[in-house]
């Protein structure tokens, strides 16, 4: 049993505090979702713990397994088993779907140990079939002038390579069309178990229509404001992010 | 390459596959290069160029009077001409022709089994992978020790079908008439001071002649090893491939890194007659004190094809920019190169292509990376003159900045006049991506590896056109370069 713990989390870029005292505790076999309008951080949070440098902590932790993770690079980070899947994925141009993750997986072997070809390509299509993803697919250049639901299918993709503990899924674009929105949510389905924590990012409820969450958390201005299960999406869904404000505004006055 | 019966999609093939042998490409990772052994030179024209050092050289030879003729008055040019800085950078004045030496040889006649190459050069060549590379897929190797060829080999089902391969120093003995039809008549004597200065002291490098209508299968490779300090190279290699011949030659090029500077200074002449084709492949990796100058053309006659495949790894300073004068009607030259220059290193390179023709069709690809304080450089110059016409030219170069501090320059000199002509130029200029390392970074590369990953995907479509063998180590060697290049 994992757990990726953040406690008390600020976050600035450059002088602009944006997570403002955030604590959230998610375990293998979780799915949580994180909603709330647009620019309350929710992205942002996704990054940090990722550990992008355009970001600094100022205060809090976030901890995996018990232990910091915040001076480890970002590599480090996602070798010890956080997964981010990118809102808005990089090309990665001459550099193949199955080169990308081959090297990848070449990463988390211990040094001077050879990635066995024949194995990986054998769980390559394993997954592929299990994702009902075209074969075709993994030659083609990282994200590279994919469509939308192309880009998502190459996250799920590596996702269910990499194995990871836990995966922040970031899906907060309003734009996603419903065959991407289709694409991570039974990407998620099939790779959810007991060994997977997701985190689940979203501005609309509509995600959560194919993907039931455990656990629902409403995002605002930083923090998060309201917890509850699966019917606090719904009841978002039905009063919408003003609800929440009036609430806020109540119990502050 | 590993491959089973039940992985036959696309993504299978993929060219970066482990290559189960060790060192598939001979001699040219410098980290195995960079070694050297005490010779004994049995000839050696001491150091500096004068009158006596050419005839020196030319006595040792044996060389008919021509010859001798020849490499005095190519002195004379050599002398006459400045040094080219009123374009070329600088650092060439640093160049101290006294202190080099011009012929180092251990013997005169290469040997023929590697059972007789001397010891000591032999453990040069075996450490190199030479012998193994023989064996396994070449049609004939050469491997040039500093001034000679010290083993030279063609497999007997090539020699059989006339083909000649051997050095250039045997060739003017044994086939003088058509030596010397072809020689310096691609690259004249006064071409440039460097392609004077080969042509006064030349020794070694290699010949090659295929018969009318012979395809030879196999690549013919030749190595070239610089082990003396202070030492110049400067082989000259002519092949030629006769009416409807297909040749492709590759050359791997390393030297031990010295403290003092080593020249390197080739002439490489090609000729395509009516309908043949040559593919020349260079994968060089010089120690980073070594001055690269080399001047490498090709003549296409009709329908013939010449296509330069060039690969500039490490060196203080190249210069080079393979050519073709399409002289015949329909004839085509390609130049597709890369060039990876970092700390205190200068790539300049590019391409020439000369349309003497109607119909002629040239193409220029080139992509250059700038690692740390490196310098990359592309020169090109395309000329059409107006009477011709159904001439075309597409020139494409990319450079990829890695570090804040790396530096690329771009000089295209393209000259067509008429108008049923076609031209097309293209050139971009990247930095490597923070976003993308970033996000190579979130799936467990580091950021070298990350950086490595992302140099070889911007070659990754030239690399392509390299035999296997060749783009795996090429792909290695990037690897290495990018090691440390970051933080």
């Amino acid at each position: 049993m994992s757990s990726l713990v953040i406690q008390d989390l600020h976050v600035s870029i450059g002088d602009k505090e944006i997570v403002k005292g955030l604590s959230l505790t998610i375990r293998s076999g979780e799915v949580h979702a994180i909603m709330g309008p647009n620019g309350t951080g929710k992205s942002t949070l996704a990054k940090v713990a990722a550990g992008h440098p355009d970001y600094t902590v100022t205060k809090g932790d976030i901890l995996l397994d018990g232990a910091s993770i915040l001076e480890k690079e970002a590599d480090e980070r996602a070798r010890a088993g956080l997964f981010l899947a990118f809102q808005y994925p990089s090309e990665i141009p001459g550099v193949s779907i199955a080169n990308f993750l081959r090297a990848a997986v070449q990463a988390r072997l211990p040094e001077g140990e050879e990635i066995d070809a024949t194995a990986y390509y054998k769980r390559l299509y394993a997954k592929m079939d299990m994702l009902k993803i075209d074969r075709k697919f993994t030659s083609r250049a990282v994200n590279e002038g994919f469509s939308g639901g192309e880009k998502k299918r190459c996250e799920i993709l590596q996702m269910a390579m990499l194995e990871p503990k836990f995966a922040l899924m970031d899906e907060t674009d309003s734009g996603l069309d419903i065959d991407a929105l289709r694409i991570v949510a039974e990407g998620v389905n099939a790779l959810r178990g007991p060994n997977l924590g997701v985190l689940l990012i979203t501005h609309y409820q509509r995600l959560l229509n194919y993907i039931v969450p455990d656990f629902v958390h409403v995002m605002y201005d930083g923090r998060i404001v309201k917890s509850g299960d699966k019917s606090l999406a719904l009841e978002l869904e039905a009063k919408g992010y003003d609800w929440v404000k009036k609430e806020l505004a109540l119990a502050n006055a | 390459m590993k491959k089973t019966s039940d992985l036959d999609s696309p993504a299978a093939v993929e060219l970066d596959e482990p290559v189960p042998t060790a060192n598939p490409v001979a001699g040219i990772d410098q980290t195995r290069g960079d070694f050297k052994y005490d010779v004994a030179y049995e000839f050696d024209a001491g150091t500096g160029l004068n009158e006596r050092t050419v005839d020196y050289i030319s006595s040792v030879k044996k060389e008919a009077a021509w010859i001798r003729d020849f490499r005095h008055h190519a002195l004379k040019v050599f002398r006459a001409k400045p040094m080219p800085t009123h374009w070329a950078t600088r650092d060439l004045e640093n160049i101290d022709f006294d202190k080099i030496r011009y012929y180092l040889a251990q013997g005169q006649k290469p040997k023929r089994t590697w059972e007789e190459v001397p010891d000591d050069i032999k453990k040069t060549f075996e450490r190199l992978g030479i012998p193994e590379q023989e064996r396994k897929y070449l049609a004939g190797v050469e491997a040039q020790f500093d001034s000679e060829a010290a083993y030279s080999n063609v497999k007997d089902i090539v020699a059989k079908q006339g083909v000649i391969f051997m050095n250039s120093t045997e060739a003017l003995r044994e086939h003088p008439d058509i030596f010397r039809k072809w020689f310096g008549k691609v690259i004249p004597t006064s071409d440039n001071k460097f392609s004077a200065l080969n042509s006064a002291v030349f020794s070694g490098g290699s010949f090659i002649y295929v018969p009318k209508g012979v395809k030879v299968a196999q690549p013919l490779q030749a190595y070239f090893r610089i082990n003396a300090e202070n030492f110049g190279q400067f082989e000259r290699t002519l092949i030629i491939a006769d009416e409807g011949a297909e040749v492709t030659y590759m050359e791997g090029c390393t030297a031990p890194k010295f403290s003092t500077s080593t020249l390197h200074s080739a002439v490489v002449e090609l000729v395509a007659l009516k309908g043949a084709k040559i593919q020349y492949i260079t994968v060089q990796n010089w120690a980073n004190n070594v001055f690269n100058l080399v001047t490498k053309r090709g003549l296409a006659h009709e329908e013939a094809e010449i296509k330069w495949i060039d690969c500039n790894i490490g060196s203080r300073l190249t210069m080079k920019y393979p050519g073709v004068v399409l002289k015949g009607r329909k004839a085509r030259g390609e130049v597709i190169s890369i060039a990876l220059a970092n700390d205190g290193q200068h790539q300049d390179t590019g391409a020439k292509m000369i349309h003497a023709a109607d119909e002629t069709s040239s193409n220029v690809v080139s992509k250059s990376i700038s690692v740390g304080q490196g310098r990359a450089t592309y020169r090109g110059q395309i000329h059409i003159p107006r009477r011709l016409k159904g001439c075309k030219n597409n020139t494409e170069c990319d450079a990829l900045l890695i570090n804040t501090n790396s530096r690329t320059d771009t000089y295209p000199a393209i000259t067509v006049r008429g108008d049923r002509n076609y031209v097309q130029h293209e050139a971009s200029v990247s930095k490597v991506n923070e976003e993308m390392i970033f996000y190579m970074q979130q799936r467990g590369l580091t950021e070298g590896q990350a950086m490595s990953l992302a140099v070889n995907g911007f070659i990754n479509d030239l690399a392509r056109q390299f035999p296997m063998e060749y783009s795996v180590e090429l792909k290695r060697l990037i690897d290495l370069e990018m090691e440390g290049s970051v933080g």
